[in-house]
């Protein structure tokens, strides 16, 4: 068993500047009075509502993956497009590259970013630091900027109204997933599951 | 209230890896909580923010240039650059969906590249010149970040929906592939900026 390792000062990440750590109360946060930077915000969530809200991600993520976010129709012949079929779609182009791009951004970040959290999480849930604790908690912090559901939920909506002055488009199930989804993940994959290093 | 102390006055150092103030007087290669390797500052990090920064400046270029995807829909073929995507939306009478496409690929992308350049050239000159605005617009540019991949993102959503062969087909363009890597390149540029560079030398020379 390793105990917790914390300390009693906190540090502005953007301009250094150190302060006593705060007790905070539900919907505090704390600011830097240096910089203005968001220090610390009050934790809300426990090991159990991470964990369960995990499944939930990971549940919806098969949704956003294999139900069509978009179908659209022309004279009589219809198409749907799921997020692999758009990702193997640039794949196949002269342009390739850019496919590993939107893989990243689309599905592999947020893959990973649940595959993560659930073993960190189920292991948490039994007050235990899981096999790899230390560099599961440092790859999920590196890999939220690469993840960008959020964004591909702005373009699939984009995308309806720019394919709407031609064809007959209806949004898919796998669109009302994206949404829940983009933010679902920003809830509890952000920067402050960084607690989680205080409790185990 | 007097202002607070600074990490290095006090032999601290912050770890990026989990956000635990380190002792130097205990550690001083890596975290003892994480095990992530301890920076005073990030390092190379003015280096490695211009070369990130100039590297996305010349992919701008072609990225605007070139056409990012082609439409051929009922016989109609029209090569659309992301100009003539927010051009082609304005006309038609969508102002909504012209501006949050000019403000995620022609808006963000600017701004970025004034704002990184911005903060490159005031840290070099180690300047004391409106810090707290400066690292605001550092946390600014971290935000906006991503949200210029919209336009990739809708391109390869719009080329795997519309295939039907002879009636119509829209296939992406080399210009995408330009506009992602600015993307990536302007991201990857703000995480190698330092924002603590801003505040080094307050306090000393000053004052």
């Amino acid at each position: 068993m390793i105990l917790a390792i914390s300390s009693p000062w906190i540090i502005c990440e953007y301009c250094d500047s150190v302060y006593r750590r705060p007790e905070l109360e539900p919907h505090q946060k704390s600011y830097c009075r240096r910089c203005g930077a968001v220090l610390r915000r009050y934790n809300a969530m426990g090991v159990e509502q991470v964990l369960a809200l995990s499944v939930t991600a990971a549940i919806l993520l098969l949704f956003t993956n294999f139900f069509p976010v978009m179908r659209i129709g022309l004279r009589g012949l219809h198409n749907a497009a799921t997020l692999w079929d758009s990702v193997l779609d640039l794949a196949q182009g002269p342009i390739a590259i850019i496919a590993l791009v939107a893989a990243v951004a689309i599905i592999v970040a947020p893959l990973l970013q649940i595959v993560l959290l659930l073993w960190v999480f189920s292991f948490a849930n039994a007050a235990r630091r899981a096999p790899g604790f230390e560099f599961c908690m440092r790859l999920l912090e590196s890999v939220r900027p690469w993840s960008m559901l959020e964004v591909c939920l702005l373009g699939a909506l984009v995308a309806v109204v720019k394919l709407a002055g031609y064809l007959n488009v209806l949004p898919g199930l796998g669109l009302a997933a994206l949404a829940a989804l983009s933010v679902l993940l920003i809830k509890i994959a952000g920067r402050d599951i960084r607690w989680l290093w205080e409790l185990l | 209230m007097s202002d607070p102390p600074y990490a290095r006055a006090m032999n601290l150092r912050l770890c990026h890896g989990c956000g635990l103030a380190c002792d130097l007087a205990r550690v001083a290669e890596r975290c003892p909580r994480c095990g992530a390797r301890l920076h005073r500052r990030k390092p190379e990090s003015i280096a490695r923010t211009w070369a990130f920064t100039l590297a996305g400046l010349v992919f701008y270029i072609p990225a605007n240039a070139l056409p990012v995807m082609s439409t051929n829909i009922l016989g109609g073929h029209v090569e659309s650059t992301i100009i003539g995507g927010v051009v082609e939306f304005a006309e038609s009478g969508a102002w909504d969906i012209a501006t949050i496409i000019f403000i995620a690929s022609i808006g963000v992308p600017a701004t970025k590249f004034i704002a990184l350049i911005l903060l490159l050239i005031t840290v070099q000159r180690r300047g004391a010149w409106r810090r707290k605005q400066r690292t605001r617009l550092y946390r600014f540019v971290e935000v906006i970040g991503y949200w210029s991949m919209l336009d990739v993102l809708v391109v390869a959503l719009v080329t795997a929906l519309v295939k039907f062969q002879k009636l119509g087909d829209i296939e992406p363009r080399a210009g995408i592939l330009f506009f992602g890597l600015v993307v990536v390149m302007t991201m990857l540029a703000a995480m190698s900026f330092d924002p603590r560079l801003i505040w080094d030398g307050e306090g000393e020379h000053e004052r």
